[in-house]
Parts: C-alpha cells; structure tokens; sequence
C-alpha cells in the first residue's frame, strides 16, 4: 500500500502558478490516475519517484518512509525502488534492449541477471529485438522494452505516465493483458496515468480522478466517470452534452429538482443537488443514454420527453452523431441502422428521451 | 622540427589536462542549479576575452619566484616554475579552459533531462548516471573539447612568449620559432613551419566538424 500526502507549489513565468494538494492511498493492483491536461498527474508521479521534492507532506509505501517534511526524510530517486515508465519512454538511445532492460539490475551475479532479463524479456514477447537500438525497433516495441527495463527490477510500486499513447487499440490491449499478467502474479500497487477512457475501462479497478491539483473524486470507474462532478471530468470522461441550466424548483421527497436549461424553454427534472431555486448549475449527459423516437412515447419510466428537431446527421465509424434542436442542442449517438428504420433526416421532428439519472450535476 | 615535436607535446599535454579537469567543472556548470553560477561561467569565458598578454603576466607573476604558485614549485621540486616546460603546461591549460569547458557543458546540456531521470528511478546514482548515459551520449562535445584545446594550445604565441620565453626545446614552440625565423628574414623556413600548422589546424578542425555532424556516431537515429 502505497499512502501519499503531497502539498507542492509550482511557479512557471508567464503561466498562474499551480499548486498540486493532493492525498491519495494506492492498494496493490492497477489504480488509474485519471484528470485533464494540467491537473496535476505527472507532478504527481514525479513527486513520488523523488524527481520532484513536496513542499510538504508525507510518503510512505506500508511503514517505510519515504518522505517526511515534517521529520526531514526524503529518500532519493535510486534507493525508492519505485519503477517509474514516462511518457517519452527515455529509453537510452545508445544501449540495446537487453542493455536498457539490464540497466537497473546492479550488484547481482551475472548469471541471475542473464536469466531475469531472459525471462522478462520473453513476458514481453520481445526477445528477438534484444540487440537492437531503441531507434531501430517500432514504438509498440518500445513500449514493451520500456515496460521490460522497469518491471525487471522488482520494484515495490510502478507508476505508468501514459505509456500506450500513440499506439492503435489492437496493440495497446495485447500489451494492456500483458501487463495484467505480470502485475497478478506481483500484486504491487501500480499507479496508471491516462485520459483515455477506453484505458480505463479496460484496466482499473480503481480510479483517483484529479482536477486542477486536487483529488476530485475516487473510487470504482463506473463510479467516478460516470457522475463525474466536475465539468473539466465530465468532458474528459465523454460525456457530449454539457449544458448550462437554472434550478426551478426543488422536490426533495422525490430525490429530483427541475431546471431550465440555457435560456430555452426546455425543462427536465435532474436528480437533486446541493442547490436552491434560482441558481445556476452545470448538467451532463452522454449522447449514449438519450433516446430518439419519431412519436411522443408513453408509458414510460423515464420522467423527461423533449421535443425538437433534427439539425444534422453524421455518421463517424458505426454510430451516427445527430444534433438534435430543443431550444438548447443536444448530442444524441445513434446506430445507423436506427437512422434507416426510423428514416432519421435532417429537419425531421423528433421526440428524445432522458431518465432523471442519466443527468449529472457538475461543478 | 624539435619546436613542433614540442608544440604536439605540449598540446596534447594541455588537452589531456583539461579533459580530466574540465569535466567535473563542465558537469557542474551544466546541471548545479545555484543562482551564483553566473559568475563561474564568467570566470571560465575569460581567457576567450583577455589578451594573452594579460593572462601571462597574470601567470608569470604567480609562477614567478616570489608568486604563489612559483614558491610552491620550488618548496616541492627545488626550481622555479617559470620558464619551464611544466609551468608552460599550466599556463596554456589557463588560457585553453573555455575551448574545453564550453563544448561539454553544451553537450551535457543537451543529454535529455528524462533520460537521467530514467537512470535515477532505476536505481543509479550521479556517478553512475554520468558514466552510462551522460558521457556516452555527450562524446562528441567531449571529443570536440579534447581536439579544440589541443589545436587552440598549438596555434597559441602570446602566452607561451611571457611564460617560456624562447628556449630551444624547452620553450620553444612552432609559433614562437616562425616568429624567430621571420625576424631573422629565414621566410623559406618560416613558410615550411607556417605551412606545417595550418595543414595540421585545418585537420584538426575538419575532424571537430564531421564529428559535430554525427558522421560517425554509431547510434544515429534513422
């Protein structure tokens, strides 16, 4: 277990100066770092590999300390044992692979060192590169050599800055298994950095979500990025309509408050929010969880049917993205066998369909 | 002949002096992050700046029987510093400083900052750090600091006048003796000794330019 409390300021000229407050516990399996540009994941990364020393706080991996202000302990870059994979890789340029993995294993007999470069080389599927130079070899490769180089040390905790960026989804997931397969059989805490939401989806058990230097909210993926609180999350995290709205009126007994969004005269019912009538909120919803119908349903569960018009279709991959005019524009993701059945054009007059809890109040 | 098997002898001295005594000066120039260091790069650019009149009478007056420098010799070697090959050495290796600082501390710089960083979390120290990543991937600048000193000491004429004098394979440098040989209006054998350094200069700094261009480098990328 790794338990982290950081508190560091960060000066640049010409940019607002940032401060990074954060408190964070990371258990053993992948924990996703998840946050917009900015927020604050690689000061953090860089705080808890020693490349960056807190203002103040403390760092701890179980009851070893590794950084106290208060005590005056900072244990250096080389003797924390956290293996630590950038964004850039820094694979060194001049050493094969086999060196580059071989790198951090000093002090041991030569014949160990031979077998667990062997060994983590072939977890990797990379043994046949082992006399190649990083820039002899593709990036999947380099992804994987860089992986290999920090894992081979046996480190206590593994901080991952986006290593797969850049790479097609067919790749990125071998390499995600791989991954997995290592850290089951290690069981270290490993602190994963990304903004992509499929990463998320395929790897984290838990997500810690940062919005401009501070832990917005933690906890299950589905929980975090699906009612995220903060508007700079909600954007990253894919929800496509972000609408301003007023707070009508609040029915605390029924867990719900009604808003207008914008300045339409378009009213929904939201779940209830810290609030009063009158005031002004930020609501989210994926283009995913609305529903399109060309006749006003009924009898349905879902408390709020909208009509409007049908801007524009375009089709991206298999969904197709229709703007829809309710006063306000909403993002609706259709199939497009849906657009032929329901024969969906432009101008058509629809109806679109929102439970209360696909919305989501936001910061 | 016997001057310019004295001006090699000397430069290559002077360049193997300053490689062992530059580095540590160049790493610490290129990565100490204390606000004075201004004033130390100052300090190493000087000789670029002052004539080599200045830094031999500076040098000549330490060396000299009553100077620092000069009392120290001959409490440790019983003669003077002055006027010999070895207070030579060590005042070509003054004037020679910046041609040898500069070229590493750039190259240093130019190491990438993950790439240490990468080296530290994976479990190396600075010293380690330096032999694996910093000097390997900085032995261009490192080589060009070695030619540089070596060809700025062999072309140099002011300095080894104030601290050498003009004694025949002592002192006596090709510089110093194309001089003689002009003043004694030798031309044909100034002309010899003349055409001799500037085809050794113009080898010795095409070698420095195709190196800078990574001709030979074997880690180029693609």
């Amino acid at each position: 277990m790794l338990s982290a409390r950081i508190r560091k300021e960060r000066r640049s000229a010409g940019a607002p100066s940032f401060t990074l407050d954060v408190s964070v516990e990371v258990s053993t399996g992948i924990t996703i770092l998840f946050g917009a540009s900015g927020a604050g994941k690689s000061t953090l990364l860089d705080c808890l590999a020693a490349l960056a020393q807190p203002d103040e706080g403390r760092i701890a991996i179980g009851n070893d300390v590794l950084f106290d202000s208060a005590a005056g302990v900072h244990v250096p870059a080389p003797k924390r044992r956290i293996a630590y994979v950038f964004q850039t890789l820094a694979l060194f340029p001049h050493l094969s692979a086999e060196e580059n993995v071989a790198y951090g294993l000093r002090g041991l007999p030569e014949a160990e060192r031979r077998s667990r470069v062997e060994a983590i080389l072939q977890a990797f599927r990379v043994e046949k590169l082992r006399r190649q130079k990083p820039g002899e070899i593709s990036g999947g490769e380099r992804q994987r050599i860089a992986l290999a180089r920090s894992l081979v040390t046996e480190p206590r905790v593994l901080l991952l800055d986006e290593p797969l960026t850049g790479l097609d989804a067919e790749l990125k997931a071998t390499i995600v298994d791989d991954l997995r397969a290592w850290n089951t059989a290690k069981e270290i805490p490993v602190l994963y950095v990304t903004h992509s939401r499929d990463e998320v989806d395929a790897l984290g058990e838990r997500v810690i979500a940062l919005d401009n230097g501070r832990v917005a909210s933690s906890g299950p993926p589905m929980e975090v990025l699906n009612a995220p609180r903060r508007k700079k999350l909600a954007q990253a995290a894919g929800f496509e309509n972000l609408l301003s709205a007023t707070v009508l009126d609040l029915r605390e007994a029924d867990g719900v408050m009604r808003v207008r969004l914008g300045q339409s005269a378009c009213e929904i019912e939201v779940p209830l929010g810290y609030a009063v009538a009158g005031s002004r909120v930020q609501v989210a919803v994926r283009a995913g969880d609305i529903l399109l119908a060309t006749e006003r349903p009924h009898g349905l569960s879902a408390r709020n049917v909208i009509a409007g018009r049908i801007v524009s279709l375009e089709q991206r991959g298999t969904i197709v993205i229709a703007r829809v005019d309710c006063g306000v524009t909403f993002v609706v993701h259709v199939t497009p066998g849906a657009v032929r059945a329901l024969e969906l054009t432009a101008g058509r007059p629809v109806w679109l369909v929102l439970k209360t809890h696909s919305s989501h109040l936001v910061d | 002949m016997e001057a310019l098997w004295l001006s090699m002898k000397l430069a290559a001295s002077v360049a193997a002096i300053l490689l062992v005594i530059g580095m540590p000066v160049a790493y610490w120039l290129a990565f100490s992050s204390w606000r004075g260091k201004f004033l130390l790069e100052s300090v190493v650019a000087l000789p670029l700046v002052l004539p080599p009149t200045v830094l031999g009478f500076y040098a000549l007056v330490a060396m000299g029987p009553r100077g620092p420098l000069g009392k120290l010799w001959i409490a440790l070697f019983g003669h003077g510093l002055a006027f010999t090959f070895a207070g030579l050495i060590l005042a070509s290796a003054l004037y020679s400083f910046p041609f040898a600082v500069q070229p590493m501390i750039a190259s240093f710089e130019g190491v990438d900052r993950r790439l240490l960083d990468a080296s530290a979390v994976l479990g190396a120290g600075s010293l380690r750090t330096f032999w694996r990543v910093i000097l390997p991937l900085s032995l261009p600048g490192v080589v060009t600091a070695a030619v540089l000193s070596f060809a700025h000491t062999l072309g140099e004429f002011g300095v080894v006048l104030m601290i050498g004098g003009n004694l025949a394979g002592v002192t006596r440098t090709v510089s110093i003796d194309i001089y003689d040989h002009v003043q004694s209006l030798e031309y044909g054998e100034a002309n010899r000794m003349a055409l001799v350094l500037l085809i050794i200069s113009f080898a010795v700094l095409s070698f420095v330019y195709a190196v800078n261009r990574r001709v030979w480098t074997p880690w180029a990328a693609k």
